[in-house]
């Protein structure tokens, strides 16, 4: 089940190499063209903009260019304070986009709800779509924030987002299930 | 400033008004519900006290409420009116301000609307609806402004839990492992 990772057939060793090297291809190339999608709700917007300004420049990591459909981009950046009403549409911009796809939960009231605790705060974006990195911090430093986008570049390289690792479960699924 | 007004209402209204107060510079006027419409015409047509800028509208909640030195066998209770309608009211033109307020209780939790004489209070008197549950008669769209139509309850009165949290959506997607190992416990709970 699953990948062998020793093996004496010439051709399994080939077929495994292959795939490797595409995987890492792939994961290079994905990590190096993050399309955002800047889901802005609240007062961490400015320090977004700070990060994508030209003092920070989040272009040096090839994250520069925000979409504004969800359908064109990989990276959903969740900015801000994120309400029960607005739960909804969260979820809908999260599914339209196209696998793979990323999350980053910017600043803790989208990690957590931060000093909100009442009726109408979502405790966290991640009670509704899945997220990747969190950024602690009411605004984040922008420091923290190219931090958190090195991090997510790892994770993407080495297959470890959260809609990479769903991809891989499903096909443990469908594999452990033809084998009976 | 707004003594004037005061003595005015007096002379006019005396049968509509419960008590009136200064506070800080300020003017209230309780006034009796079922004369809040007649009491607010007059303020907005009346050449001499002309109110023609509706400043906020909002509601403020007494229970579990008592003032200094009111010892606690006297706090509000549900015969006593829980909740204060108040309507700010400003004129531009005598540079008066005025604030009109309404007792009112849990039970029949009804106010008339002013929307009609001031169109600025339509909102205004939704939102107060949708935060504490006080009816406006009258009122053209009484409907929730702020909060979803599946909200069940009024968030601002006071004895809403402050955690308590009616979401839309959540996730469906939560990571399950696909494989299934034995349990190491039985049907009891406890430990094989």
């Amino acid at each position: 089940m699953g990948v062998e990772l020793t093996t004496t057939r010439l051709e399994d060793a080939a077929k495994w190499a292959k795939s490797s090297m595409l995987d890492k291809a792939t994961g290079w190339g994905r990590k190096f063209s993050l399309f955002s999608y800047p889901f802005v709700t609240a007062c961490c917007g400015m320090e977004f903009m700070s990060v994508a300004g030209p003092k920070y420049d989040i272009a040096r990591f090839g994250a520069e260019f925000p979409r504004f459909s969800p359908r064109q981009s990989d990276l959903l950046m969740v900015v801000g304070t994120v309400t029960e009403k607005q739960g909804p549409a969260l979820k809908r911009v999260f599914d339209q986009m196209a696998e793979p796809k990323w999350v980053i939960a910017f600043g803790v009231c989208a990690s957590t709800g931060g000093f909100y605790q009442n009726y109408h705060t979502m405790p966290g974006a991640d009670q509704v779509i899945p997220v990747d990195v969190y950024i602690p911090g009411c605004p984040p430093r922008p420091e923290q924030v190219l931090d958190a986008l090195i991090l997510l570049m790892d994770r993407i390289q080495s297959g470890r987002g959260h809609s990479q690792l769903r991809d891989k479960r499903e096909q443990l699924i469908a594999t452990s299930q033809d084998e009976g | 400033m707004a003594q004037k007004v005061l003595d005015a209402v007096k002379a006019s209204h005396a049968a509509a008004i419960e008590h009136t107060e200064s506070q800080h510079g300020d003017e209230i006027i309780w006034v009796k519900r079922d004369q809040l419409l007649a009491v607010a015409t007059w303020l907005k047509t009346e050449p001499t006290m002309a109110f023609d800028a509706p400043v906020f509208c909002t509601c403020i909640d007494r229970l579990d409420w008592r003032p200094l030195g009111v010892p606690p066998s006297q706090r509000w209770t549900e015969d006593k009116p829980r909740f204060e309608v108040v309507y700010q009211l400003r004129s531009t033109q005598h540079r008066f301000r005025i604030r009109l307020k309404v007792a009112v209780s849990e039970s029949d939790a009804r106010v008339p609307s002013l929307a009609s004489l001031w169109p600025a209070f339509d909102w205004q008197e939704r939102e107060t609806f949708d935060m504490y549950g006080i009816r406006f008669d009258g009122h053209p769209d009484l409907r929730r402004i702020y909060l979803y139509d599946e909200f069940v309850g009024y968030p601002l009165r006071k004895d809403y839990p402050k955690d308590k949290r009616q979401p839309l959506v959540r996730r469906d997607d939560l990571p399950i492992n696909p494989i299934k190992r034995p349990s190491i416990f039985d049907d009891h709970g406890k430990a094989k």
